[in-house]
């Protein structure tokens, strides 16, 4: 019974995940052009622009080998193996054992790794610039990411984001130093990741300037549309995992059945809601960075991360 | 290079402007042009070298002579005659000649002997003829497009456009790189080519004002009068007081407009929306009212040889102070939110510095020049009619950086915010085109500041018709500029650093 409302619950977390994805898209730019005083895109324009193109036969270049073929289901396989890991509305899913948070980081830099061969396939500038800005931000976003690890280990007890989302939950820690320090950390390295502003212009047409879309020039199509929705997922990995271990209310156990799913899954979408708000407002308010201002801000996250690390381990007596 | 004082109206005794001075003079008006022999020319030209304050602002040709014009800091234009097909060039000592020996050499198919570079510049090669303004063009065989060599092992080039993600004119780019770090940027334009000259050869002045008022369209008030006065000029005769302070309220409206647009476009390049959209709103604000005064957003072919072709709306005053108003009050927030935003900053100081070395030897007018210590301001240097009656800033920084762009611009936008309430308080009554003698013949220099800098018109009348025509768009000197800028920044800031110059390309097309 419990193992069949695992999976019933994985399978509805899978469903909502790519239903969700590419709804905080439209409401992201839809709150921006409101912000600016524009009318703005309807809020569902990303379903019709990958409505469109799904439909569309994909152009490759003329140089392109497989891995133009290959890469955007690598990426966004990838991607969507994140989400799957990351929980929405209630834990203990079926693959709560594998909700590791080393798996997570993992597969989002598989991802980023075959965005990056996408983008170098066809030879041509512009994906050169976006896989080499993508690489360089990986450099310094890595070692944050494992201090984030390493400081819910210590809190947690384990990396397995599951367990530590619930002991989070039900262990009424509450407000603490280093937990705070490694969520500033988390989300500082989620802003680079997801590809948002101040690292990155998600609605730019300036090529030049581009990091997350001068890797997407070059592609198009079901390719395309699978590499936006890959990009799509990944704010909301982020999202989700911050709500997941920073704000670990109204998480519902899998086998607690639908009323405790409802309940979870409103919770959810308050967090999601909220943080995108906080997104919005921090867009409005900075400027683009210069892009070698970004490994610095990325030095920012690790050195919170690692002065969490720091705190536990003097907590723990440890050192 | 502190720029021309006003009023000052010294001649500039150097040796090379000795040498022009003692040359045939020809009846061009206000000033002469001195034919200069071959022989003249090249001690000419050899004499710049020890005349840095002679400053070259552009050259042209016809089918027999070239011409360039230099500020002494009286305009004083120097012709040659083409021998053979070939001419002394004047980029060795001056640089900004370069892109104009490529233009001539295009259109006219007279060759700079000397010249830095021979590479064409207009022409891609896809020309129905060759030399399309030449006495005889021929039939053309296609021409290679050469790039200049890579400079360094491991550098890699970034081609962009002429095709762009956004909307903007065609300009290609080609980025050198090393990593992120610019090792060269070169721009190579001509996707806009109009073939303006030619279509405004053969034409009444009132005919091909509608050509010079198209080439560069965010412009046209300022083409319009340069190329108006150019012809009153070579006429003899002057627009009415009216017509001439409608001019000024057109001109002013449209450097308001623009350099909104411009301060927009920086914010747009580093993404920060919301100053975008608030500076995108009072543009807007600014082209309705000069719809509603001008019947036009842009007041395209409101100003014409002679005059104006229409009055002022009678609610058009009104309107414009109302967007004056607007404008002004929230112009202060704009301009604190834009000095106040750290991040702001971060991003446009000390990015894109024109070298001060650049400027002295291209003396860029407009905004570019401003911003890094070159005062000259055609307004005020050379004062033409509203202007010399009213009293207006000019705004001038010193370091050259896309910060002092940008506030050379703001402090530009209130400036004219004045001027525009002056103009309007004191217009004068009267007629509003001055009847321009049917059969007139003459030559005639005509300028005047357009919100990137000072627009120059030469034109030659022959029995009432245009025999041969130039416009000089700022921006010729201002794209060496944007390479120069670019160079030892960042890649990404290149956008950045574009849109702060903002040349015009179809300006430079022709």
């Amino acid at each position: 019974m419990n193992a069949l409302a695992a999976a019933l619950a994985l399978v509805l977390h899978a469903a909502l995940m790519l239903a969700a994805a590419p709804t905080l898209a439209g409401l992201l730019r839809t709150g921006r052009a409101r912000l600016v005083g524009r009318a703005g895109p309807p809020l569902l324009q990303p379903w019709r622009d990958l409505d469109r193109l799904v439909r569309k036969q994909p152009v490759v270049a003329e140089h392109a080998s497989f891995v133009t073929q290959g890469a955007p289901y690598a990426c966004f396989a990838a991607t969507a193996a994140a989400a799957l890991l990351v929980p929405s509305f209630a834990l203990g899913m079926l693959d709560a054992a594998a909700s590791d948070l080393f798996v997570l980081f993992g597969l989002l830099a598989l991802a980023r790794v075959a965005l990056a061969f996408a983008a170098l396939d066809a030879g041509t500038a512009f994906g050169g610039i976006g896989a080499s800005r993508t690489g360089l931000f990986a450099i310094f976003a890595e070692p944050a990411l494992m201090l984030v690890a390493l400081s819910v280990a210590l809190i947690a007890g384990g990396t397995n984001l599951d367990h530590a989302a619930a002991a989070l939950h039900e262990g009424g820690l509450g407000l603490s130093v280093p937990l705070g320090l490694a969520a500033v950390a988390t989300a500082v390295v989620g802003l680079v990741e997801a590809g948002r502003l101040p690292a990155d212009g998600p609605a730019g047409h300036l090529e030049l300037a581009m990091v997350h879309g001068a890797a997407l020039l070059e592609l198009s199509g079901p390719h395309l549309a699978l590499l936006e929705l890959a990009g799509q997922l990944r704010l909301l990995v982020w999202f989700g995992l911050l709500a997941a271990l920073f704000l670990p209310f109204g998480l519902a156990p899998a086998e607690a059945g639908p009323v405790a799913w409802i309940v979870g899954l409103v919770a959810w979408a308050a967090k999601i809601a909220a943080l995108t708000g906080v997104l919005l407002l921090v867009e409005a308010a900075v400027a683009k960075m210069r892009v070698f201002r970004v490994p610095e801000f990325l030095g920012i996250a690790i050195l919170l991360a690692l002065l969490a690390v720091v705190v536990l381990f003097l907590g723990q007596g440890a050192v | 290079m502190r720029g021309a004082p006003s009023g000052d109206s010294k001649m500039s005794d150097g040796p090379a402007s000795a040498l022009i001075h003692e040359a045939e003079a020809v009846l061009c008006r206000p000033w002469p042009r001195y034919v200069l022999t071959a022989a003249a020319w090249d001690a000419m030209r050899a004499a710049l070298a020890e005349e840095p304050g002679l400053v070259f602002q552009g050259s042209w040709a016809d089918t027999e002579q070239v011409h360039a014009l230099f500020l002494a800091p009286e305009p004083l234009v120097a012709s040659v005659f083409v021998e053979r097909g070939l001419y002394g060039a004047l980029s060795p000592w001056r640089p900004g000649a370069a892109l104009f020996e490529r233009m001539i050499a295009d259109l006219w198919g007279h060759r700079a002997a000397d010249a830095l570079d021979h590479r064409p510049w207009l022409d891609h090669g896809r020309w129905p003829v060759l030399h399309p303004m030449s006495a005889r063009p021929v039939p053309n065989a296609a021409q290679p497009e050469p790039w200049e060599p890579l400079p360094a092992e491991g550098a890699h080039q970034i081609p962009v456009g002429p095709i762009h993600g956004g909307i903007t004119e065609p300009g290609h780019f080609r980025i050198t790189a090393d990593g992120e770090q610019v090792v060269r940027l070169e721009a190579r334009l001509g996707y806009a080519h109009k073939g303006t000259l030619l279509l405004m050869r053969g034409k009444t002045p009132r005919a091909a004002s509608r050509f010079a008022a198209r080439l560069s369209g965010d412009s046209t008030v300022a083409h319009a009068v340069a190329f108006a006065r150019a012809v009153e000029a070579a006429l003899g005769v002057a627009a009415p007081p009216r017509a001439a302070a409608l001019r000024g309220v057109a001109a002013e409206l449209e450097r308001i407009a623009n350099h909104l647009g411009d301060l927009g476009a920086i914010c747009g390049s580093v993404a920060y929306a919301v100053l975008q959209g608030a500076l995108q709103r009072l543009r807007e604000a600014v082209l309705r009212a000069a719809h509603q005064a001008f019947g036009h957003r842009l007041m395209m072919d409101l100003v014409v040889p002679g005059g104006v072709a229409g009055d002022l709306a009678p609610d058009g005053a009104a309107a414009i102070l109302a967007a004056v108003e607007q404008v002004a009050a929230e112009l202060p927030g704009v301009s604190r939110a834009c000095t106040k935003s750290a991040s702001l900053a971060d991003r446009v100081t000390g990015t894109g510095v024109t070298p001060p070395e650049a400027v002295a030897r291209f003396a860029p007018g407009g905004v570019v020049g401003r911003a890094a210590g070159r005062s000259f301001d055609a307004r005020r240097a050379l004062p033409y009619p509203p202007y010399e009656a009213l009293a207006f800033g000019v705004p001038v920084l010193h370091e050259g950086d896309v910060d002092a762009r940008v506030r050379v611009r703001m402090a530009e936008i209130g400036e004219s915010l004045g001027l525009l309430r002056a103009l309007l308080a004191a217009l004068p009554d009267g007629p509003l085109l001055a009847t321009l003698p049917a059969s007139g013949s003459g030559e005639g220099l005509g300028w005047a500041e357009g919100f990137r800098g000072d627009v120059w018109h030469w034109v030659r009348l022959d029995g009432g018709v245009i025999a041969a025509a130039f416009a000089r768009d700022p921006s010729w000197l201002h794209w060496p500029m944007l390479e120069a800028a670019a160079t030892g920044d960042l890649v990404a800031d290149i956008p950045l650093i574009g849109a702060s110059v903002n040349g015009s390309c179809s300006g430079v097309d022709l």
